[in-house]
């Protein structure tokens, strides 16, 4: 009866929240532009600052693909081993796949019981370096603020349950189905809190690098051959 | 609500108010009044909500606060990593405070956005290409930087400034009469070593107006000679405005928007008024950057473009190289070591990296021509940006922010840098009196003039009829 609920009618709503609150998000964002406050002319040059913007997206988006990612190479590894684990593992897990099958008979790709639990591991051990980096750098440590270990806490939550969950056997804390539970709904909250906290950097950061990317597409690097050096 | 006699929220509009301001030295009795200053909340929370847009908005929410900006900006290497000058520390705790708070923020607190805005971001824009968000923390000192000027909470120097072009249409009092005098009188100056050679002025239809920064009419108006030679061996056709001619903006750097857009009309109104084919800057970055890559949204310009082309002078230059205008003697290279700076103005903000570079091919001999570490778009801020060079009360703070510089230089083993850039020359002349390293720095005009191969026809006639 709890299962159903929380795979059912509480999926349900967190899809609708984290769809509907990211659009809403990308929406209020692209209203608020001004090219004239923000002195960027976004509809004067479109072919300029469509190119810019996916030159600024891409670079970033690629490991070690900008100066920037260059400069700080271990830093980068463990930044993408965390992201690249955060997006492809609940994407393509089997576990999931089986219930889009079950529920609504659609064939969803997957990846291998043991890539997954090799990038989960690789989630659960950046977001360890993550939060020591955060503690250890002085010049991290004073930007960092007590909500971002709640939103890292929060982050990696479903990839931790989610875990021990498939290791039931070997989980020495296995209580009936409660790891599953946890695991469920921290998903579910995850989803939910997203259009709500920093963590809408899913759309944000294309909304903020393709901006920036304008900026030197139509204004700043008009003159740089093959424009911006990301 | 208290304002005082000299500080306070109201412009410098009239000859009188300025000449109280100027006469208060050093701005003794102006930061003292400011202590006292209050600020008008619903004033900043107006201002907010009409300019605050997604995108700084944006940029406040989603900072990461992961610190990769840290190395990035020269002021938080020079001052050894000090965790306050991290780009996102300094405007998380300035601008940050004031958008959660919504303008409630208190005398202390601006004065704190103050001190910070003008001697702990220079506006170089370097750490918006080393944040994975593209925050740009340049584009949000400029935005503060509004903010405190519309409080009155304004380095004396820069108060000074706006009042400057509000009254004078320039950065100095350089009354137009001042100016075009001082032109007729760098064309007569020169007539002995060049004869014929002209500054027209107001000529309507000409291929070139050229216009530049007030210091070279107050101060080095050699560099206006050097112009005009180098156009009269290039056999250019051009002219400069009566009115309009002052290119650089202490405005942008003072935040005073009205101001800037004032300018920046002033200048177009000569370019709608003499109809140019294009219009060339002297070698300044921020005139660049004030006339040519914001300008045209001050003035309402909806492509984002100046009513003419408009060139940086090293455009124009590498132009006048590469079509054969000027030719360098071969002989005259430079050779020894030399080193160039890049200004964020115009390469980073512009994108005139390889331009600068074709004109050292031409000028220096193969082999001596050594790159700062990191160049281009990624070169650091020369430590002079951003108004800092002209305030007092932040010289410390600027000569700390100019070890980064000194020690690019340092690394390259060059004595000479070529800067075209008014503020970077003027930094590393600050800079080799703080540090004596015994280099030198020259503009680009006076060592074209020195390599430039004279034109039979230009020289003086005399000793050949003797
Ligand atoms: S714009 Fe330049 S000076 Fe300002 S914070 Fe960024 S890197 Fe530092
Ligand atoms: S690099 Fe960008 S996201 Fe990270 S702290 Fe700096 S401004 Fe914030
Ligand atoms: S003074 Fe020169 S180096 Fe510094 S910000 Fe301005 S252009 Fe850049």
């Amino acid at each position: 009866m709890f299962y159903q609920f929380i795979t059912g009618p509480l999926l349900w709503l967190a899809f609708i929240v984290f769809f509907g609150g990211l659009i809403v998000r990308v929406v209020n964002y692209i209203r608020g532009l001004d090219w004239q406050l923000d002195r960027v002319a976004y509809r004067a040059h479109p072919g300029m600052a469509l190119k810019g913007a996916l030159s600024s997206i891409i670079h970033w988006l690629v490991p070690f693909g900008s100066v920037g990612w260059r400069f700080k190479p271990i830093y980068t590894f463990i930044f993408f081993v965390f992201h690249i684990g955060l997006v492809v593992t609940p994407l393509f897990l089997e576990g999931h796949a089986v219930l889009l099958k079950e529920r609504w008979g659609i064939n969803w790709p997957t990846i291998s019981m043991g890539l997954a639990d090799t990038l989960t591991i690789g989630v659960m051990a950046a977001t360890v370096c993550i939060a020591i980096r955060r503690i250890a750098l002085p010049e991290v440590r004073i930007v960092t603020t007590f909500y971002d270990y709640f939103l890292l806490l929060l982050t990696v939550a479903p990839f931790a349950t989610g875990f021990l969950t498939v290791y039931q056997a070997h989980n020495p804390w296995a209580i009936q189905d409660f790891w599953l539970y946890a695991h469920i709904l921290s998903g579910e909250l995850l989803l939910m809190a997203i259009p709500f906290t920093k963590l809408f950097h899913v759309v944000g950061y294309f909304l903020s690098r393709g901006q920036l990317g304008v900026d030197f597409g139509v204004k700043r690097a008009i003159k740089a051959k093959g424009g911006f050096a990301w | 609500m208290p304002e005082g006699i000299l500080c306070n929220k109201t412009p410098v509009t009239s000859k009188e108010q300025l000449d109280s301001v100027l006469a208060d030295k050093g701005g003794k009795k102006y930061y003292e009044e400011m202590k006292r200053l209050d600020v008008d909340v619903e004033k900043l929370q107006t201002t907010l909500q009409a300019t605050c847009k997604s995108r700084i908005r944006t940029w406040l929410e989603m900072c990461a606060h992961c610190g990769l900006c840290a190395d990035s900006c020269f002021l938080y290497l020079a001052n050894r990593k000090d965790p306050t000058q991290v780009p996102s520390y300094k405007i998380l705790s300035t601008l940050g405070k004031i958008v959660k708070n919504n303008g409630n923020v208190d005398n202390a607190h601006m004065k704190y956005c103050m001190d910070v805005a003008w001697s702990k971001c220079t506006c170089c824009n370097r750490c918006g290409s080393f944040c994975p968000y593209g925050i740009d923390m340049g584009v949000m000192f400029g935005y503060l930087r509004g903010l405190c000027f519309s409080q009155g909470f304004v380095p004396w120097e820069l108060k000074i400034g706006s009042g400057m072009h509000r009254i004078f249409k320039a950065q100095m009092d350089v009354t137009p009469e001042d100016w075009v005098e001082t032109c007729e009188w760098m064309a007569d100056e020169q007539q002995d070593e060049w004869p014929g050679l002209e500054i027209p002025v107001d000529k309507e239809g000409a291929d070139i107006l050229y216009t530049c920064n007030a210091r070279e009419p107050k101060h080095y108006p050699e560099d206006i000679a050097e112009a005009a030679i180098l156009f009269h061996i290039a056999g250019e056709n051009w002219t400069v405005p009566s009115e309009g001619w002052e290119q650089t903006c202490l405005t942008l750097f003072a935040g005073d928007w009205a101001g800037c857009k004032s300018q920046v009309e002033n200048v177009y109104g000569a370019i709608e008024r003499l109809k140019p084919k294009r219009v060339l800057g002297t070698e300044c970055g921020h005139a660049h950057r004030c006339m040519v890559i914001e300008g045209p949204y001050w003035a309402g310009r909806a492509d984002g473009r100046p009513p003419a082309p408009y060139l940086h002078y090293t455009e124009w230059v590498a132009e006048a190289l590469r079509t054969g205008k000027i030719k360098i003697d071969p002989a005259k290279r430079i050779k020894e070591p030399v080193t160039l700076q890049d200004s964020c103005n115009y390469i980073r903000n512009y994108g005139l990296k390889d331009v600068t570079r074709e004109i050292m091919s031409y000028l220096v001999e193969p082999g001596y021509f050594v790159e700062m570490t990191p160049n281009k778009e990624h070169n650091f801020c020369c430590g002079g940006g951003g108004g800092i060079n002209g305030i007092g009360m932040y010289r410390q703070q600027r000569n700390v922010g100019l070890k980064v510089k000194r020690d690019q230089i340092l690394a390259t083993g060059c004595k000479l840098v070529v800067s075209p850039c008014h503020n970077c020359w003027d930094a590393i002349r600050d800079l080799e009196e703080v540090y004596e390293l015994g280099i030198k720095w020259t503009f680009l005009k006076p060592l074209l003039i020195k390599m430039a191969i004279i034109p039979e026809h230009l020289k003086p006639k005399e000793e050949e009829e003797e």
